[in-house]
């Protein structure tokens, strides 16, 4: 599968690659010898840089240094970074390792696919309704415990993700926008004129994960949320893993295809309509999964919380962060969950920050602040560049070789200078 | 995995339920409020469909061009002494009242979607942006309108007006026809009827069909592109405004912040029912969704559900006949 005679990029893109390759030129001979380094983008993109010219096991070491770190925020409480009274900090980590895993998974839909979710919220509020109703005694159905109901969860929102997916995902992205949008809402109303799902009243006592301290209380409690976020930050590690390898593989390429231009990526004979209904469900599941943690940290689920405003903030973190980045995901997240905790005064006015920034960021910076790291073109360029300068060293063509060390997934942004 | 394959205890059955002897008993009157619903819901699928012809956006943030309108609307009639009340004043003076109504609420939605193009769009079509980019400023900007209208008005809705006392006009099988609902259903089709003249007869009309025909040969052939996008969401913002004014009059407890959305989406299913970029198809969309969505709401007996008729209604039709009742093209409507 090798992408050498790839599309004639795009007259933005050739605009782009004459950027980078300025840019690569003022960073001067010395800094181009990775091939993974990516042309810089302002500061974030030259902090990129300069991770990417890092050793492996210095990555690590730096990576497992942000997770004890993470791992320890709510026991540290630090001075400035924590929230003003009346937000308690442990549980307002819980809601930005909330935030983040909502952010990784829309960024699947939004970021890798180029999907436009608007009704994220939706599946949120379908796996939280999954778990209240499965344990709370309120609910006459069938209990299991609490641990079985996010995968539960996470299969009934992939079955709606592609209930709702196969119908719209065959036609251009603006349906699929506008469908979720109305499902976000229809799933609320639903929630209100059903009878079963108990509209206001709603459902409380949501299960949680076993395990009593010493003196018989729950250690996964309403009020605590240490334990909460400590399985949630532990969930996002797992699904971060999990997504990046599928960034890496075959479908996150044909993923990436379908973003940067679906109509040559079917023609190249990626099964688009495939891939976007994977994307879409993934997508979904992730977004169940979170909504039942937030079922069971809150122990209690009505039809008052699953807006479609929600939605659109879900849609700002990724953007905010850089949609087609994990990384940056996490971020977006955090920080959009963070922000109105950390300045109570702003928290009245977030929608409306939130809205004008998303606005601001799609004018003045599409990319986010992380912008995404693999782009198909670029890719097919590095790919270019190495043939050529094989061929002009006269070496005979044979199999072209990867682009990068690692394969595609580090075979992002500008290759070696022939 | 065992407590999965345990079949789940019965759902109560009443969660939905078929009333269709009380459907039979209102067809009729659900008939004829189903058209000026549908009505109102064509006006705006028109900007929808004007736009999404002309740009190929969906154009988000046009339902908060609509809820201007609405505030527009209340503004006016409010500071000109109307209230909850029917007013005490001749009929003249009402249909002046109202004409003068109709026109400052035409002004201020288009004059927001005037600047909604200038400040989001533009910018985005210089650069050339994606598609992707141009939905989430579309999002955006539908969702900054929107708390900005929340933080000046406060989450409640407006006092409700009452422009007249609906006068009983025809008596169609045993239903009564009021005059709210003949104003709203034939002002609305003269306003389409205009639309369409004016698309298909005029200079700027054919500016209009030719950039949604090829963007650049249009260009080439010297019409002016930006004046025209320009005046397509102008136009769209008229007939927003247009809507706002019947909106009021038919649901005058409706206009809060939030009450665009529902509508929105309604009116870009109505869009996409008759087939999305087509004028005609707006027309014809709009009055079966509001058909479609009343009778549905008598029929499960709860007026939410008109919202979940609508969804099932788009979701539907981009099931089975995505390019609508009539077909999709602007460009290609009968010079």
């Amino acid at each position: 599968m090798s992408m050498v005679d790839g599309p004639t990029p795009l007259p933005e893109a050739a605009a782009e690659q004459a950027a980078e390759d300025r840019e690569a030129k003022s960073t001067g001979p010395g800094t181009s010898v990775t091939p993974e380094k990516r042309g810089g983008r302002g500061i974030f993109g030259s902090l990129g840089e300069r991770w990417n010219a890092l050793p492996r096991q210095q990555q690590w070491a730096f990576l497992i240094v942000v997770v004890v770190l993470a791992y320890m925020l709510p026991l540290i409480n630090p001075p400035i970074i924590t929230t003003e009274p009346g937000n308690n900090f442990a549980l307002a980590c819980f809601d930005m390792a909330r935030f983040a895993l909502i952010a990784v998974g829309l960024n699947v839909v939004v970021g890798y696919a180029g999907l436009l979710d608007l009704g994220y919220v939706a599946f949120f509020a379908v796996g939280s309704y999954c778990a209240a109703m499965l344990t709370s005694p309120d609910s006459p159905f069938l209990h299991i415990p609490y641990l079985w109901t996010i995968p539960v969860a996470m299969a009934v929102t992939m079955f709606f993700g592609v209930v709702l997916g196969v119908p719209t995902l065959r036609l251009r992205g603006d349906y699929l926008a506008i469908v979720t949008l109305g499902f976000g809402e229809i799933v609320r109303i639903l929630a209100t004129i059903i009878p079963a799902m108990k509209g206001q009243v709603g459902f409380q006592n949501v299960g949680h994960p076993p395990g009593t301290e010493a003196d018989g209380t729950p250690i996964f409690s309403n009020s605590n949320g240490v334990p909460w976020y400590w399985l949630t930050l532990t969930i996002i590690i797992v699904i971060t893993l999990l997504v990046g390898n599928l960034e890496r593989s075959r479908v996150g390429r044909a993923w990436i295809a379908i973003r940067e231009d679906e109509d040559a990526a079917e023609i190249m004979g990626v099964p688009t309509f495939k891939y976007k209904v994977w994307a879409f469900a993934i997508g979904a599941a992730i977004g169940g999964m979170s909504g039942a943690l937030f079922a069971g940290q809150v122990g209690f689920v009505n039809n008052q919380k699953f807006d479609v405003t929600t939605s659109i903030l879900f849609l700002a973190a990724v953007v905010l962060g850089g949609a087609g980045n994990k990384v940056g995901a996490i971020v977006g997240g955090a920080l959009v969950s963070y922000i109105p905790l950390r300045f109570t005064a702003i928290a009245e006015y977030k929608y409306l920050i939130f809205g004008i920034a998303l606005v601001l960021i799609m004018i003045f910076r599409s990319q986010g602040l992380l912008p995404a790291r693999q782009r198909l073109l670029a890719y097919g360029r590095t790919a270019y560049n190495k043939v050529a300068k094989k061929e002009s060293s006269a070496i005979p063509g044979g199999e072209v070789p990867p682009a990068g060390r690692s394969g595609l997934g580090k075979g992002n942004g500008k290759g070696v200078q022939a | 995995m065992l407590p999965l394959l345990v079949p789940l205890p019965p759902m109560e059955n009443d969660w939905i339920s078929f009333d269709v002897p009380s459907l039979m008993q209102n067809f009729w009157s659900a008939t004829f409020d189903g058209l000026t619903f549908g009505a109102i819901y064509a006006l705006v699928a028109l900007g929808y469909t004007l736009v999404y012809g002309v740009l190929n956006l969906i154009n988000f943030a046009h339902s908060e061009v609509f809820i201007v309108g609405c505030y527009a609307v209340v503004f006016t009639l409010t500071s000109l002494g109307f209230g909850p009340s029917v007013p005490r004043l001749g009929l003249t003076a009402i249909i002046l009242n109202l004409v003068l109504a109709l026109v400052l609420a035409m002004a201020a939605s288009a004059a927001t979607a005037f600047l909604l193009e200038r400040v989001a769009y533009k910018p985005l079509r210089k650069r050339n942006a994606p598609r992707l980019v141009f939905l989430i400023t579309a999002i955006g900007a539908s969702f900054t309108i929107q708390y900005i209208i929340y933080l000046v008005r406060g989450p409640s809705p407006e006092v409700a007006i009452t422009m007249f006392r609906p006068l009983a006009i025809f008596d169609v099988f045993g239903t009564i026809i009021d005059s709210q609902q003949v104003v709203i259903v034939i002002a609305a089709i003269i306003m389409m009827v205009a639309t369409e003249r004016f698309i298909s007869k005029s200079r700027t009309g054919r500016g209009i069909r030719a950039v949604a025909q090829d963007p650049d040969t249009a260009t080439l052939m010297g019409v002016n592109k930006e004046r025209i996008i320009i005046t397509t969401f102008v136009i769209g913002g008229v007939l927003a405004g247009a809507a706002a004014l019947f909106y009021v009059m038919k649901i005058p407890s409706g206009v809060q912040y939030s009450g665009g959305f529902v509508l929105g989406i309604k009116a870009f299913a109505a869009a996409v029912l008759g087939g999305i970029g087509n004028v005609r198809g707006a027309l014809l969309g709009g009055l079966l969704l509001g058909l479609i969505g009343n009778y549905g709401q008598i029929l499960l007996g709860n007026s939410q559900w008109t919202d979940v008729v609508a969804f099932v209604v788009l979701v539907l039709v981009l099931l089975l006949r995505p390019q609508g009742i009539l077909g999709t093209s602007l460009g290609r409507s009968k010079a």
